[in-house]
């Protein structure tokens, strides 16, 4: 197990290298943001000197190597618009995005889990097609289609919510339900399918067949076992907690991390956007992380077929 | 040697093993030291128990692996890396036959095109000369060319393996190697497939490598016979002389498991346990944990394959090297 | 009840359950017909120049919301034909999902077929890349490449054949090696053939089922991708549109004109609902374990 965690780890580490390698080649290659961020009639020596302050002049494996550095010691450089710290302007978001989307995923958990094990439980009936029917919608619908049809509802024609802004908690109803929404859905097919793969197996047959009953077999044998696939997708949207609300927060204004990264990438604001790249691959891979060793615990097959 | 097609000298091929996590490290070795020489037109058969790296010898020789030691000369020249073209272009000169044929014929292409793709891969000939030359190989193997429009799942086993053999002739090699090419197939249809070897070795006069478990399907087709044991060779002659005076006491023990070569009243020698892992050699000779006429020295000892008499006659065994120094009428 | 259902739980061959809602089915192929249709012939049914201004018919509405025969589906705010413009946008948004997704399995199959004949330091470098893909959401990767590289429709393109490639590359990879490993691949490399014949004539047919139900999920998902990222103002820039970039445009007119904002929203949705209906029926059929 320690070996098994550790080459994961390593694995992990060697993920989140390429994504700074990836953000950096992208971000950098890419344009003279000295030419973006002041404006074209700005003298040559502002210029030059805007690119010798960022560190733009010097040659790309000493830039590279510099942002390494400077990754290691926990600072990732000013931001171009604001000239402030772009990891604060960046974590002073993080709580606005996680007011959405743990809401949110609350709202994936309660709907998404029983809908998906009643579902099972009763494949075939008009429950489960209701179910299914609704499920395939909700994810199916673009999030920012779903939630342009809620201010439709909600803020244009019944006049009940505000369509955007972050300023009071009515504010987070619409995004929250649009977040949500979407995850149940993809929560509530995976949790039927694992369960339904769980009931076809022999031994849940065997213990019904044996007289135990069917509630008992249920709750005793099928959902502990069904919950182990579902480690993998609830992981999974612990770590798109950040990442997955861009284009609902653009939608809704709500200025999280999401918009921050739309608005730093209009802007070319490298350092920014390298950030939230930095962020937002430090807690997919983190998540990605804790599911494969929760895994492991859980499964020991995995531990052991696993780790070629 | 001079002039031989094939000359193998000090072989030897390893395989690392995966051991546990923070275990040693251990290896396989699969081939140990063989030297093998082949002149044009012989068959030589290959002799051996599952997994004694007769297999592993046949891809050596024809250079699909690199050995770890020594080197394989073909027609006098070393053979080249498998990754080099020099390589790609000798297939058309030495081919190999496997034991099943359905894994080695492509799913979705008909037989007639896979029997013309070395003529293809080889570029020999265009379409239309190529397209005769596969009927006649068809022909060669028995088969119509309605058989040659089919695809290998559509085929029996036996018919399978002649589009194995069909293709492997089809840019007339000198040289074939085929690796158990009789042992997945029915007993019946052994015989035929044999004799179409048979056929084929007189026709042609095809250089033949013939890798097999069973002695009886060895015997009919070989001028000589080289048995394996545990990644060495223990005895190597003409197949009468090996048939008919085994020397080493595991070529006994082969021999005598043969109903029609066992003299009548004379025991079957059954070997006592498996062979031994091939990644914890016993010390000495191989054979010894189960040879029935072990002596002392033979456990701490190796025995060297050295020559027995006339006819190019070898074996690796202290016994069978001590009864040949002893002076005629002794006993 | 709960006994039924049990009885039905336990029967799991996919014979015994009843064809489910095939009318949906049906209905969903034939949107997707209609839909890749309109696509295909585009330039021959729009009823006007998309880009003609009618000011005088500015924000005219649909049939059914008080518009007039002229304008079905209403004009937008300079007084364009929205049935027009939404026709070009199906056929922007199929022709850029379908050149993505070609353009990506091309690459992924590629790179996966070169880490399985290589092995060593390569095969673990494109897996880290692979790694790193399915990692990242692909938004987040797209948005950054996309605003710093330009917007062309080309580079576009390009950057969305990213989308599912390191899918390709997995598949391709484990498939060559198994094939390497034994049976019909060696078999002809053993005939001296080039590697390059070997996987394009041996592997790749061999292989190519698989890739394309591969790619008949990533195209949706890639038409998807595109809607978002050209809603954002970040795809497809104007004169062009698309599905996503008639969203949000028609955004600034929600309260005043909604139809112009729900013709393409309904077109997207119900093309990604279609897709997911006929890959659920299809699993359901051919999938034995009744995932």
């Amino acid at each position: 197990m320690a070996w098994f965690a550790l080459a994961r780890f390593a694995r992990a580490m060697i993920t989140i290298l390429v994504v700074v390698g990836f953000a950096f080649i992208v971000l950098r290659l890419s344009g003279d943001p000295a030419l973006e961020i002041l404006s074209n009639d700005a003298p040559p020596e502002a210029r030059d000197a805007f690119r010798s302050a960022f560190g733009l002049d010097q040659p790309i494996w000493v830039q590279f190597f510099d942002y390494m550095t400077r990754i290691a010691a926990g600072n990732l450089g000013n931001s171009m618009r604001e000239g402030r710290n772009a990891l604060a302007v960046v974590i002073e978001r993080i709580p606005i995005t996680l007011a959405l989307s743990v809401p949110a995923f609350l709202i994936n958990v309660v709907i998404g889990i029983p809908a998906g094990i009643l579902a099972a439980l009763h494949r075939n009936s008009l429950l489960d097609r209701g179910v299914m029917l609704g499920a395939v919608a909700g994810f199916t619908i673009p999030t920012f289609v779903l939630g342009l049809l809620l201010v439709l509802v909600f803020s244009v024609q019944l006049g009940w919510l505000p369509s955007g802004g972050a300023r009071s908690w009515h504010h987070a109803i619409l995004p929250v339900l649009t977040l949500g929404a979407g995850g149940a859905a993809v929560l509530a097919r995976y949790t039927r399918s694992a369960m339904l793969e769980v009931l076809g197996q022999p031994y849940i047959r065997t213990a019904h067949v044996k007289g135990v009953p069917w509630r008992l077999v249920v709750y005793r044998h099928a959902l502990p076992n069904a919950a182990i696939p579902m480690v993998t997708i609830i992981g999974f949207m612990l770590g798109q907690l950040i990442a997955g609300a861009v284009l609902v927060e653009s939608v809704f204004a709500w200025p999280g991390v999401g918009r921050l990264l739309v608005a730093s990438v209009v802007s070319r604001d490298l350092p920014v956007v390298q950030c939230v790249l930095f962020l937002i691959a430090v807690t997919m891979v983190t998540s990605n992380l804790l599911v494969d060793l929760l895994y492991g615990l859980l499964d020991p097959r995995i531990r052991r077929g696993g780790q070629a | 040697m001079k002039g031989a097609l094939l000359l193998a000298e000090g072989l030897a091929k390893a395989y690392p093993l995966r051991g546990g996590l923070f275990a040693r490290r251990s290896q396989i070795l699969a081939v140990n030291g063989v030297s093998v020489s082949l002149n044009k037109g012989e068959t030589l058969g290959l002799v051996g128990e599952s997994g004694c790296g007769k297999s592993t010898l046949g891809r050596l020789l024809l250079g699909l692996e690199k050995p770890d030691a020594g080197c394989v000369t073909f027609d006098n020249e070393v053979m080249p890396s498998s990754k080099a073209a020099a390589w790609r272009r000798l297939r058309a000169r030495m081919q190999l036959v496997y034991q099943d044929p359905l894994g080695a014929l492509d799913a979705r292409l008909s037989v007639a095109e896979q029997v013309g793709e070395p003529l293809v891969i080889h570029g020999i000939g265009g379409p239309a000369k190529r397209k005769a030359r596969v009927l006649a190989l068809l022909a060669l193997v028995g088969l119509s060319e309605q058989h040659g429009a089919r695809l290998p799942h559509e085929l029996s086993g036996g018919q399978r393996q002649r589009v194995v053999l069909a293709r492997a002739l089809a840019t007339s090699p000198d040289l074939l190697v085929c690796d158990e090419p009789i042992s997945a197939l029915d007993v019946s249809i052994q015989a035929q497939v044999i004799n179409l070897f048979m056929d084929i070795q007189q026709k042609f006069g095809v250089a033949m490598i013939f890798i097999s478990h069973d002695l009886r399907a060895i015997r009919q087709i070989s001028q000589r016979i080289a048995v394996m044991y545990l990644g060495r060779i223990v005895e190597e002659g003409i197949t009468d002389d090996i048939l008919h005076a085994p020397l080493h006491p595991y070529t006994r023990a082969l021999v005598s498991a043969v109903p029609e070569v066992r003299k009548p009243r004379a025991r079957r020698t059954i070997l006592a346990g498996d062979p031994p892992n091939p990644a914890d050699r016993p010390d000495g000779c191989e054979f010894h944990p189960r040879c029935p006429v072990a002596m002392s020295t033979c456990s701490n000892l190796k025995p060297l394959l050295l020559g027995s008499g006339s006819r190019g006659r070898k074996v690796a065994c202290h016994l069978a090297a001590a009864n040949a120094s002893q002076p005629l009428g002794a006993h | 009840m709960l006994q039924q259902s049990t009885s039905e739980a336990l029967t799991s061959k996919p014979t015994s359950t009843r064809p489910r809602t095939p009318l949906l089915v049906h209905m969903a192929l034939a949107y997707l017909a209609v839909f890749v249709t309109t696509a295909a012939v585009a330039q021959f049914i729009i009823p006007y120049d998309p880009a003609a201004i009618d000011l005088k018919a500015r924000l005219s509405p649909p049939i059914g919301w008080g518009g007039s025969l002229a304008h079905p589906f209403g004009t937008d705010e300079l007084g364009r034909d929205m049935l027009s413009r939404l026709v070009l946008s199906i056929q922007m948004s199929v022709s850029i999902g379908l050149g993505a997704t070609g353009l990506g399995a091309m690459v992924g199959t590629s790179l996966g077929f070169i880490a399985a004949h290589l092995r060593g330091w390569i095969e673990q470098a494109i897996l880290a890349l692979i790694d790193f893909q399915a990692t990242m959401p692909f938004l987040i990767l797209a948005l950054a490449v996309l605003a710093f590289i330009g917007n062309s429709l080309a580079v576009f393109v390009c950057l969305l054949a990213l989308h599912g490639w390191e899918r390709y590359a997995r598949i391709a990879r484990s498939l060559a090696i198994s094939a390497n490993a034994q049976g019909y691949a060696s078999a002809v490399r053993q005939l001296g053939a080039h590697p390059l014949h070997v996987y394009w004539r041996h592997i790749l047919p061999n292989v190519a089922a698989t890739l394309i139900v591969s790619m008949t999920i990533s195209f949706p998902e890639i038409i998807l991708v595109e809607s978002g990222l050209s809603f954002l103002g970040l795809g497809v820039q104007p004169p062009s549109t698309s599905l996503g970039a008639m969203v949000g445009y028609g955004r600034d007119y929600l309260a005043r004109a909604p139809w112009v904002l729900m013709m393409p929203s309904l077109v997207i949705s119900l093309m990604a609902l279609s897709v997911s209906l006929i890959g659920d029926w299809l699993r359901d059929r051919f999938d034995g374990t009744l995932r």
